[in-house]
């Protein structure tokens, strides 16, 4: 037979695997910053304070609480650089990527999976002393480079089919999210103090969100000299110019479900594309008006939002392949889910000896 | 100054058996010419390299998983870097005694499942085909295209000490293996190309398309295009990069059962544009467990109702259901006779001296020869439940007597194979450890037989059990093209 395929079937699963794995990696690289930014908003003597702000934004009190463990910098480090019964923690996310890496190796190059494969063994072999002084700046640093690394892999050598948009749109709304988490970083840290201390803190602590975002060099070139603090917002939220800003994240997802349906002609892509124009409708509205006290509440409300996106993609697309009531809560792949009791026992080769895998989250 | 390179093979000694390596003849050279080349290398390089290149292995996650209680461990497959090598004027013949074989493997399935001559005719006892627990009743009567049951192949050759090859074992259902085939030749061109530099080998790498031509050719008739898919038991099967390679190599989607469903004996692919037909299914999945409403009903691997679907002719099966009769232990007894009843030929490669237990005299002569004789079971595989009597303790021995007398009928037992053996690196140097050879063949309207093959290698001192399961390890199978 002469002449190529136009339009590669996906199947559901391998396009919710691909979404998923995109998430988690992006999830890694943005935890890492914001370990980054909690390490450097630390002000000596007050170690733990930053740190809480963190669990607060990552909404994690329980999880370290059935734990047991304190409320200390050392404790929270451990929480999500070490310990892999955390789910939102770095092991955690890694080991979920891999998995559905896993199952997608026919779709993504192999060089996409040797870097993974690669990258997991190392954050699996974190050490602890890695968690403390200016060593922990170089692990985080190391961390991003490393899912940088699986980008630019990415980039390079995956297919540009069906399964490359969904790999995309999962890399987007999880960052989309992240910049709303570390923005809301600020919230939790309000500056105490005399006005000329609080005036100080507050501008390392705006320029060390910014470089955590990576946006600090972006936003000297659009804003005025100085951090006014409506700009830094406005910046991280709506400067499509600004890699990271949620603006720029759900217009690069209309984008690709727009391609979806055009290329691929998946209809079901109309009411997605309804609800990511709600979403931009919302980062319409002018910053000045959510400060001083608005901005956690909206913060808050995108982030809702923006899992209900990802609940809305999961219903329209991923869940033909299982029971609809497992692929209902978001904020898990689908490797969480099959836990649950989908095909996990595997008959070994020849198909006599049928063996019971279990396992291991 | 003299150049220190240590000759490796200067303290390699083979003994009785016969080496793969260095008692050959009819290579053109090619074997004296890699030994050399070895030489120059040297061992401490070697050493290097070949770790170098499992390290790559384990990184390019060409691995299979060990599940433990609480841990999945992935683990190589050792490569061992000195390759084995077969001469053009062996191979023609192993290439066409493995066809010979999976024709009247073909022979023996479409008969049995329907006109029954074979048995009627008094060749194989019939309690011994239609009693076998792997006998299918559901193929009765049921047409396959081409008349093709077994479509992918997998026959265990061993070498005695003069050099001859014989058959071990046929496996005809899923055989596993042949990605390491591929990927140890890409391993060996990528670490060692001084090695090959100038050799003129059989290439492999035409196994996908071969397969992929041979999937398209048995889907049900009149489809122009047909889909075909791979359907795997998923990620915790210990074969799953094999079944990764595979699709990727036919360049077909990769299943899993949940990925499957069945409408008006269709059978379907969940994709996100919705259902999609599919015609030919290469499954690595056991019988048993393709279809939980004729099978068994706890396979949650499976496809509700993919038999009925099939029986309808709306989908094709590779392998076909009920192949694992034709390579049971006990029927491999017979396939001297089977291959001489169908094609009227010789069988090109012999079996190796087989005792039929459930024969009273095959089971008396196995008891009163128990210390000479390797002693199997029949529905075992991945190298199990074996006896070898000649290494076995008077315990051992003792326990082994006792299963044979309560169930004669579960049990072979085989003279002991002096297996060749081929130079292996090990701690202590180059070391002669014993090797089999499993080719590949696939059929669709015709056999098609991979170049080589995979070559399994005990890495234990002395051990013939060559199966991964089991410390086994494997070259790189140079299949020379003059």
């Amino acid at each position: 037979m002469i002449g190529l395929q136009r339009r590669t079937p996906l199947l559901t699963r391998d396009a919710e695997g691909l979404f998923w794995m995109a998430r988690y990696l992006e999830r890694v690289e943005n935890l890492a910053r914001l370990i980054d930014v909690t390490q450097t908003f630390e002000s000596p003597g007050r170690e733990a304070e930053s740190w809480a702000a963190l669990v607060a934004i990552m909404a994690d009190d329980a999880g370290l609480q059935e734990r047991g463990l304190a409320m200390d910098a050392a404790s929270i480090k451990r929480f999500y650089l070490l310990d892999p019964t955390n789910p939102t923690g770095i092991p955690a996310c890694i080991e979920l990527a891999r998995t559905n890496a896993r199952t997608l190796r026919p779709l993504i190059s192999t060089e996409m999976w040797m870097q993974l494969n690669v990258f997991h063994h190392d954050l699996l072999a974190i050490e602890p002393w890695e968690l403390d002084g200016d060593a922990l700046s170089r692990l985080c640093r190391r961390i991003k480079e490393g899912v940088q690394a699986h980008t630019g892999i990415t980039e390079g050598t995956f297919f540009r089919d069906q399964g490359w948009h969904f790999y995309e749109v999962g890399r987007l709304i999880e960052r989309a999210d992240q910049t709303t988490r570390l923005l809301d970083i600020k919230y939790h840290l309000l500056a105490r103090g005399t006005p000329e201390q609080r005036r100080v803190a507050e501008l390392t602590q705006w320029n060390a969100l910014l470089r955590a975002a990576a946006g600090y060099h972006g936003f000297r070139r659009v804003a005025q000299a100085g951090f006014v603090p409506a700009d830094v917002v406005a910046f991280l939220l709506g400067d499509t110019s600004f890699a990271r800003s949620v603006a720029l994240c759900v217009g690069q997802m209309d984008w690709h479900f727009s391609a979806l349906r055009s290329r691929y002609g998946l209809r079901d892509t109309a009411p997605v594309l309804e609800r990511i124009e709600d979403l931009r409708v919302a980062l319409g509205e002018p910053v000045l008006r959510l400060l001083p006290d608005g901005l956690h509440d909206f913060l808050d409300s995108m982030q809702r939002d923006l899992a209900k996106l990802g609940e809305l993609i999961g219903t329209m697309f991923f869940r033909d392949w299982r029971p609809l009531k497992q692929s209902q809560t978001q904020g898990h792949g689908p490797h969480e889910h099959s836990q649950d009791g989908q095909a996990d026992h595997g008959p070994s080769q020849g198909g006599q000896s049928q063996s019971q895998v279990q396992r291991t989250p | 100054m003299q150049p220190n390179i240590a000759n490796p093979f200067s303290s390699y000694d083979p003994g009785a058996y016969y080496c793969e390596l260095t008692a050959r003849s009819g290579d053109g050279g090619s074997a004296a010419l890699v030994r050399r080349r070895i030489t120059k290398i040297g061992l401490d390089a070697l050493r290097l390299r070949a770790r170098a290149a499992e390290r790559d292995l384990f990184n390019l996650g060409i691995t299979f998983t060990v599940y433990s209680e609480s841990s999945a461990i992935d683990r190589i497959l050792p490569f061992d870097c000195v390759p084995r090598i077969i001469a053009a004027d062996e191979w023609s013949v192993l290439e066409r005694g493995v066809a010979q074989r999976v024709r009247a493997l073909n022979l023996f399935l479409a008969d049995i499942y329907n006109t029954r001559h074979i048995t009627r005719d008094g060749v194989i006892p019939p309690e011994l085909v239609y009693g076998n627990a792997n006998y299918r009743p559901e193929m009765e009567g049921f047409p396959v295209r081409f008349g093709t049951y077994v479509h992918i192949c997998g026959i265990d050759l061993v070498r005695d000490e003069r050099g001859a090859f014989s058959v071990l074992e046929d496996n005809a259902r899923t055989p596993s293996g042949v990605s390491y085939v591929v990927e140890n030749r890409h391993l060996m061109l990528r670490a060692f190309p001084d090695l090959v530099a100038g050799m003129k080998l059989r290439p492999v790498d035409d196994y996908g398309r071969r397969l992929r031509s041979a999937m398209d050719e048995i889907a049900p008739e009149g489809i122009d295009n047909p889909q075909v898919v791979l359907l795997s038991p998923g990620i915790y099967n210990s074969a799953y990069f094999e079944h990764v390679f595979l699709a990727r190599e036919m360049g077909v989607p990769l299943v899993e059962g949940a990925d499957l469903t069945v409408e008006d004996d269709k059978v379907w692919m969940r994709t996100t544009a919705g259902l999609r037909r599919v015609h030919t299914i290469y499954r690595r999945i056991a019988d048993d467990f393709l279809d939980p409403t004729v099978f068994r009903p706890d396979s949650l691997l499976g496809v509700r109702g993919l038999i009925g679907a099939w029986r309808q002719g709306n989908v094709t099966l590779a392998n076909a259901v009920g192949t694992g009769v034709a390579d049971d232990k006990a029927v491999y007894a017979y396939m001297p006779r089977i291959i001489r009843y169908y094609l009227d030929e010789d069988a090109i490669l012999p079996n190796v001296e087989t005792h039929i237990c459930g024969e009273p005299d095959g089971l008396a002569y196995t008891l009163a020869n128990l210390d000479k004789l390797v002693i199997k079971p029949v529905g075992e595989s991945g190298g199990y439940g074996i006896t070898v009597g000649p290494r076995a303790s008077r315990s051992e021995l003792d326990a082994a007597r006792a299963l044979l007398v309560a169930d004669p009928a579960n049990w072979i037992s085989q003279p002991m194979i002096s297996l060749s053996v081929a130079p292996t690196l090990t701690e202590a140097g180059l070391r002669p450890r014993h090797l089999d050879l499993r080719p590949f063949a696939i059929t669709g309207r015709e056999t098609w037989v991979l170049p080589g093959g995979l070559s399994r290698v005990a890495l234990k001192e002395g051990s013939l059990i060559v199966n991964s399961s089991q410390g086994g390890g494997s070259k790189d199978t140079w299949v020379l093209a003059e």
